[in-house]
């Protein structure tokens, strides 16, 4: 127990009596069911039926860029305020909130990127049924029924998307508490407004039920100020039988439906040991569903960062295969349709309805919404090597030596808690890490990184520089009664900063400048744990949510706090660098838009082969809601890989977006040489495939950041109309062109890989051998086997030099593999730019598309405006599915031709051509005879 | 790119220079395989390829035997000449790539790094360490020696001293035999002069019970004979109840005429021979009477209270006698009741003291007996523990000689010795052969990290290094474990402690009992391969 203060096993102990009853599983007692919180149940309570909503028609204004209606509910007369926007790239914005709030609710800033642009909303057609808008082209419509209020999205005669006509809108007005007195100033309002008595008068009528003034959860009690604050719709999506996204749940890709059980539930929560296949709350939450057809993709995005819970339903989810034909043929054929409804605790309703029809079309929506994934330091695409935790420096440079000493390739070597002085982020353990400079510097001059952990929950201690300030500031989270809100942490008790303030991240920002946080180096980056925020001794492990954030309650901002913690480290390492370099963050709690911010990974798994499985999906839907650089613990964080599961992961997590291997404190050491020479190979030989790819997977990355389109990708996306595909979550794309199913079984024979694509051809990458597309392939496999394929049309860049980091790379020249499709044609693109730096955004980069043609393969810069140059230069050209040439002649810019030497392997159909190289900026075509 | 070749001058015996051109990246030894203008084979044999493609960047053999000079071939490797330092081998994948590894810097020729040439500092640094290391080794080596002697010394004095103890023993065994004889000899007429005077008491006791139960059958009898008449009645005797001869809740006059022998009623001898009828079941009668002077109920009520005075506790006043006691069981329980003094009649007397009075001391010739057997009994304990210890004796003895201690013995001094170190937080504290323990420095509990286990050391070099195992158990995970690395040091010392994996840790340890003997230093550059040579003049 050296590596463990005594203090610490004090917090772990009192951790793990809280959480842990003793087995290795969550205990689910922690957390709490929709039943077990006030307004979920409450809400959950309503049954479909007759909306008590109506729309007063003559309160409609509509102006250029938006209409705006009263709802009333005659039930108790509240009125509402409904807002419709048209957006600029086929999006509708609809929101909802009270006309007259008590006090304001709460609206989520600093998700969306701008005030997203709108465009003229036109009225078709209007009579005391309700009104009809055109949403400009493709014939699309907005039907607003008044009586019951309604909304319906039509595209020509097909309803595309349904708001309220289950009846589920509920919107719990602001009220005064009947025990406490009425404020005279509510008093005077409610007189000057008629309809506002009459509603006062049917208030009072209201039943009081449990729980909307005060809640208590275990020992915990929540004050509820306010009283009942949620908000409630219901979505209705005909034709729809596929819906997906709403992370982050350790659930299959495709959602399933929760009649039977619980919601799934959105609320940032550090949960000990989670267990799988279930709807409860993780780490990070983005409100965002996707549901899809073979003829339409359209998304919900639910703009709120309050605690959330999903119902979904389906009409055709009991039905069995069987059941379906039946309808077939008796011509009974009930469209589908997925019913959704969405829940949260406080808030308003916005909601952005994003219409597709691509799948594409709908990354790109919600890209100009809430932005596009972060483009990441090329070295951060490397492997990383992380532990809880690397003792002292020795223990780091033998790591890093081992590395060298084994050839296997690195980029990131990470440093958790435990390196720091009593757990005060920012500071450095005197003894162990007395010269972290030196450390790093060790690292740079083999052209490494380290990441060290800095995470939102601060030490009381009055000696702690960072604490004192923060104190003296203000900046602290307060709890109810106006002190600093103190919780149970790492450290001990525990402050919290308030990251919803943008002065307080300003101040947390300029923490990182190398002046400020002694020891650091610009090789130094960072990761953001527990900031969901983990609470030891909190409600379900985090903040009570009557602490406060200046005006509003933790209630309000949960979801958003983790976003908040890694906005303002990613700023600290953009400032530090006078804005030039790209920063790198982890970050384990998220919301939507946290893609801006960095990377994030799927929390505290365990090494278990379930939890290996289950990391493609959670990846999956990450990525389908714009965060693509997404990945899990290599070898799981609890618990111990046996040698097999701990190469297969590897072999997974090196065609996963984020490639680390992380482990708990309390496991053995797990770097890749202690398994014995022959997992050693194993897990050499897969890494060295990563950084292969590297070229691959960071033009992936800069397209994420131009498009919002998923690195790591269903294979749906790709093939939308092929049912087939809409629900396979054991495999998936890169990209477009890389197809990968990983090995997740124990002692695998072999695996059934889904190649799809009626016209296609996917060529193993390993051994070139040609198959066809549209086909379950039945591939046997070894413990050296990963089953990945590039499909025929492609062309991939790669760098075959490994080396010890990517940085080493840098200059080393491409291999372009050329995948030919039926059509004897491919085509892939190359990005290169410095690698670090935000030059890109000065046009400081290449970008050329290959295409091969008619037996020419031609490079064609699609970013003239931009200019670099680069070393590299092209070694080699593998064609795939290649007849054998004649001769083979390159011309390059200046028009010079020369002969290339090249070899045919004709058992594969394998064309290699030896050393054309020209720089890979330059123009050139070669021609194959 | 910069020449493919390396143009080498050679000192041959310090008169010639010559100059060796070779492919880069080739060793010396390997050059003859390279030979310029010639189609060059790759070295696996795969193929042919014309020379102009030796190091051109590009690989076109499987074994990366055409690019030694440069990172094409993702198998290959690179010779560093490293003159004036030790030649070695890097993987090609560290040509140019930025970072200098040879310190010749040859292998940076064309990536831009500013790479210096460091052989002559490296050798310098190295010789000087190994100069160091080379003392220390030298003077842990003279050392050794001395522990060796001195062990095989303590082995010899072990050895002797175990043969003396192991003859030792043998008196011992007759001594206790003897003395076992003695005492069974005391014991035997102990035990019948105690015999004999508890038999004494047994009768008195019987002579009193016989009276007291006298007095009161004509206690009895006067209670009963309620009118005085001296005779009881039927009558007299329906009144009380208890007496119901089948117990079937009803005292009828049958019954009582059956229990009076058939007659109405008895006098004083006629109730004698009814007595032991009556005796058990009698109650002294309606609560106005007082009770006679022996009063069976309670009688009852105390009986527990000297059962629980007696057995679940034992006697305060022997605890050491009981401990001895249990020692003995273990070892050996024929032995137990020879002994065992006084006999456990001993409750039972102290029990019958209340009703029949105090067992009278044992007279003087008895005690005289008792005495004698009780001076025995001692002597044979005493005689037996020694010889107990002797058994130990020789077991630790025979187990010292027996130990692995080295090739040489030379770990030997290292038995029942402990070596602390104390770090930031802990005490740790070595005692080798026996166990590793961790105590935190202001305070708390001591935690064993380790039991010895066994040499650990590779195949080659077991006694490098030593292996704790099966200490305190940790949270979820193995038992705690050290392994303790064994350098040779003038001094026996733990230099440092790590905890690597969690609960295993990591010793190191100096001690002048793994020096091996330095072989003589030389001047020049160590390795002495073909190909080793100076640059310049």
């Amino acid at each position: 127990m050296a590596a463990f203060s005594v203090r610490m096993v004090h917090v772990l102990v009192l951790w793990l009596a809280v959480c842990l009853s003793g087995t290795w599983a969550v205990d689910k007692g922690n957390f709490k069911t929709c039943d077990q919180s006030s307004f979920c149940k409450r809400q959950r309570a309503l049954k479909p039926g007759e909306s008590p909503y109506r729309v007063l028609l003559e309160t409609m204004e509509l102006t250029n860029t938006r209409l705006t209606l009263q709802l009333i509910n005659d039930n108790n007369k509240v009125r509402l305020l409904l807002e419709l926007y048209r957006l600029q790239g086929n999006i509708t914005r609809v929101k909802i909130n009270e006309l007259k709030p008590l006090k304001p609710r709460y609206e989520v800033p600093d998700v969306l990127v701008r005030e997203p642009p709108t465009e003229p909303l036109s009225v078709l057609s209007q009579d005391e049924n309700g009104v009809v808008l055109s949403l400009g082209a493709e014939s699309q419509r907005v039907i607003v029924s008044a009586r019951p209020f309604r909304l319906d999205i039509m595209e020509g005669h097909n309803v595309l998307m349904s708001l309220n006509s289950r009846g589920l809108l509920a919107f719990e007005h602001l009220r005064m508490r009947k025990d406490t007195q009425t404020e005279p100033e509510a008093e005077k309002k409610d007189e000057a407004d008629p309809a506002n008595q009459a509603e006062t008068a049917k208030e009072e009528e209201e039943k009081v039920e449990e729980g909307m003034w005060e809640e208590t959860f275990k020992s915990h009690s929540d004050s509820k100020p306010n009283g009942p604050s949620a908000v409630s719709l219901d979505f209705s999506l005909p034709g729809v039988e596929h819906v997906y996204g709403i992370p982050e749940h350790a659930e299959p890709l495709k959602l399933k439906t929760t009649e039977s059980g619980d919601p799934y539930r959105l609320y940032n929560l550090d949960v000990f040991q989670y267990e799988l296949y279930n709807p409860m709350a993780l780490y990070g939450a983005v409100p965002v569903m996707l549901a899809h057809n073979t003829k339409r993709t359209t998304g919900i995005f639910w703009l709120n960062a309050a605690e959330t819970w999903v119902d979904i339903s389906s009409n055709t989810a009991g039905k069995t295969v069987f059941g379906k034909m039946l309808d077939y043929v008796q011509g009974s054929s009930e469209t589908p349709q997925t019913d959704v409804r969405w829940i949260s605790e406080s808030g308003i309703i916005d909601v952005f309805l994003m219409l597709g029809p691509t799948p594409k079309d709908v990354f790109s929506q919600y890209a100009s919404l809430t932005g596009t994934q972060s483009f990441p330091p090329l070295s951060s695409l490397g492997y990383h090597q992380c532990r809880w935790n690397y003792n002292d420096q020795e223990d780091v440079r033998s790591v890093d030596a081992g590395f060298d000493e084994h050839d296997i390739p690195y980029d990131f070597i990470w440093l958790d808690i435990e390196h720091t002085d009593g757990k005060r982020y920012f500071t450095w353990d005197p003894h162990k890490f007395a010269t972290p400079k030196d450390m790093l510097q060790g690292l740079m001059d083999k052209k490494r990184k380290m990441v060290a952990i800095v995470d939102p929950h601060i030490k009381i201690d009055n000696n702690y520089k960072i604490h004192n300030e923060i104190r003296s500031r203000g900046f602290y989270v307060k709890n109810k009664d106006g002190g600093d809100y103190e919780g149970w942490c790492w450290p001990g008790s525990a402050g919290y900063p308030d990251f919803t303030r943008a002065d307080m991240r300003a101040w947390w920002a300029s923490m990182f400048a190398y002046d400020q946080y002694e020891g650091s180096m610009e090789n130094l980056y960072t990761w953001n744990d527990m900031n969901e925020p983990s609470v030891f001794n909190g409600p379900e492990v985090t903040m009570h949510k009557d602490a406060v954030h200046g005006s509003w309650e933790h209630r309000d901002v949960h979801n958003l706090y983790g976003l908040y913690v890694q906005m303002a480290t990613a700023d600290g390492l953009i400032q530090r660098s006078g804005g030039v370099e790209r920063p790198f963050v982890l970050t384990r709690a998220f919301f939507a838009g946290s893609q801006r911010y960095g990377a994030v990974w799927t929390g505290d798994n365990a090494a278990e082969w379930d939890h290996l499985k289950i990391s493609i999906p959670m990846c999956l839907s990450l990525g389908l809601v714009g965060i693509s650089f997404c990945g899990a613990d290599v070898g799981g964080f609890f618990k111990s890989p046996s040698p097999e599961l701990l190469v297969r992961w590897y072999q997974t997590g090196a065609y996963q977006p984020f490639f680390r291997a992380h482990a708990h404190l309390d496991t053995p050491r797990r770097e890749p040489w202690l398994f014995g020479p022959e997992n050693l190979a194993l897990i050499r030989d897969v890494v060295r495939q990563r950084y292969t790819f590297l070229p691959y997977w960071y033009q992936l990355f800069y397209n994420a950041y131009r498009t919002g389109e998923p690195v790591m990708r269903p294979l749906w996306v790709e093939y939308p109309q092929d049912p087939a595909t809409f629900a396979v979550d054991d495999e998936f794309l890169i990209g477009r062109d890389l197809l990968v199913h990983p090995v997740t079984d124990e002692g695998s024979r072999g695996v059934t890989a889904y190649l799809p694509g009626k016209d296609e051809f996917w060529y193993d990458i390993h051994t070139f051998h040609k198959h066809n597309g549209a086909q379950n392939l039945y591939i046997p496999v070894t413990m050296s086997s990963i089953p990945v394929f590039q499909r025929g049309g492609s062309i991939i860049p790669r760098k075959l030099r490994v080396r010890r980091s990517s940085s080493c790379m840098e200059h080393d020249p491409y291999t372009l593999f050329v995948a030919l499709n039926p059509q004897r044609t491919a085509e892939g693109e190359l990005y290169i730019d410095d690698g670090h730096t935000f030059n890109y955004e000065k046009k400081e980069f290449i970008h050329r598309r290959f295409s091969f043609a008619n037996n020419v393969l031609s490079s064609v810069n699609i970013a003239p405006d931009a200019k670099f140059t680069t070393k590299s230069w092209v070694e080699r050209i593998i064609v795939l599915g290649a007849s054998k040439p004649s001769k083979i002649t390159l011309r390059t810019a200046g028009g010079e031709e020369s002969q290339l030497d090249f070899e045919f392997d004709p058992s594969m159909s394998v064309l290699t051509i030896r050393k054309p190289g020209m720089n890979a900026g330059e123009e050139w075509s070669i021609a194959l005879k | 790119m910069s020449g493919q070749y390396l143009v080498l001058l050679f000192l041959f015996g310090g008169v010639f220079s010559v100059e060796v051109q070779r492919p880069r990246g080739v060793p010396l030894s390997k050059r003859p395989l390279y030979e310029e203008d010639k189609p060059f084979t790759c070295l696996d044999g795969s193929r042919t390829i014309p020379f102009d493609r030796v190091n051109d960047d590009y690989c076109d053999c499987q074994d990366g035997s055409d690019e030694p000079g440069t990172a094409a071939c993702p198998h290959g490797s690179f010779h560093c000449t490293n003159a004036g330092f030790r030649p070695t081998f890097i993987p090609s994948s560290r040509v140019n790539d930025g970072i200098c590894d040879c310190c010749d810097a040859t292998d940076e020729y064309n990536s831009g790094a500013d790479c210096q040439n460091t052989c002559r500092d490296l050798w310098r640094k190295e010789k000087e360490s190994m100069e160091k290391l080379a003392e220390i080794a030298k003077e842990g080596f003279l050392l050794k020696q001395q522990l060796i002697q001195e062990a095989n010394r303590g082995l010899e004095e072990k050895k002797s001293k175990l043969t003396d103890v192991q003859n030792s023993k043998k008196d011992l065994e007759e001594k206790v035999e003897a003395l076992r004889m003695v005492k069974e000899t005391a014991e035997q007429p102990e035990k019948e002069a105690k015999d004999r005077h508890l038999k004494a008491w047994e009768e008195q006791k019987a002579v009193i019970r016989m009276e007291k139960d006298k007095a009161r059958m004509a206690e009895v009898f006067l209670e009963l004979d309620g009118d005085g008449d001296g005779f009881v009645s039927v009558a007299e005797l329906l009144s009380h109840s208890e007496l119901d001869q089948n117990s079937d809740g009803s005292f009828t006059e049958a019954e009582a005429q059956e229990l009076l022998g058939g007659v109405d009623k008895l006098d004083t001898a006629g109730f004698e021979s009814i007595w032991s009828k009556i005796k058990e079941k009698y109650m002294s009668g309606s609560n106005t009477d007082a009770p006679a002077p022996v009063e069976p109920p309670q009688e009852e009520v105390k009986e527990p209270a000297s059962d629980n005075d007696s057995e679940p506790y034992p006697d305060d006043d022997n605890p050491e006698e009981e401990e001895e006691e249990e020692d003995e069981e273990d070892d050996d329980e024929m032995d137990d009741g020879d002994y065992k003094s006084p006999p456990p009649t001993e409750t039972h007397e102290k029990k019958d003291d209340d009703e029949d009075g105090t067992m009278p001391p044992y007279d003087e010739e008895t005690q005289k007996l008792i005495d004698a057997a009780q001076k025995a009994r001692d002597e044979f304990d005493e005689a037996e523990k020694s010889l107990r210890e002797v058994d130990d004796n020789i077991r630790n003895l025979e187990k010292e000689i027996s130990f692995d201690f080295g090739p040489s013995v030379e770990f030997a001094y290292l038995y029942s010795q402990c070596y602390e170190l104390t770090t930031g937080e802990y005490v740790y504290r070595l005692c080798p052969f026996n166990r590793v323990s961790q105590k935190p420095k202001y305070g708390g509990s001591e935690t064993n990290l380790g039991s010895w286990g066994k040499w650990a050391g590779p195949e080659d070099n077991i006694y490098s290094v030593m292996k704790y195992e099966h200490g305190t158990g940790c949270w979820q995970g193995p038992n705690r474990s050290t392994t303790v690395k064994l350098t040779c040091g003038t001094e026996t010392v733990v230099t440092s402690t790590s905890e690597p994996s969690r609960c295993e840790y990591l010793m190191e340890f100096t001690s002048p009992a793994v020096c091996q003997e330095p072989p003589p230093m030389s001047q020049e550059p160590p390795p002495m391969t073909s190909d080793h040579g100076h640059d310049e003049l």
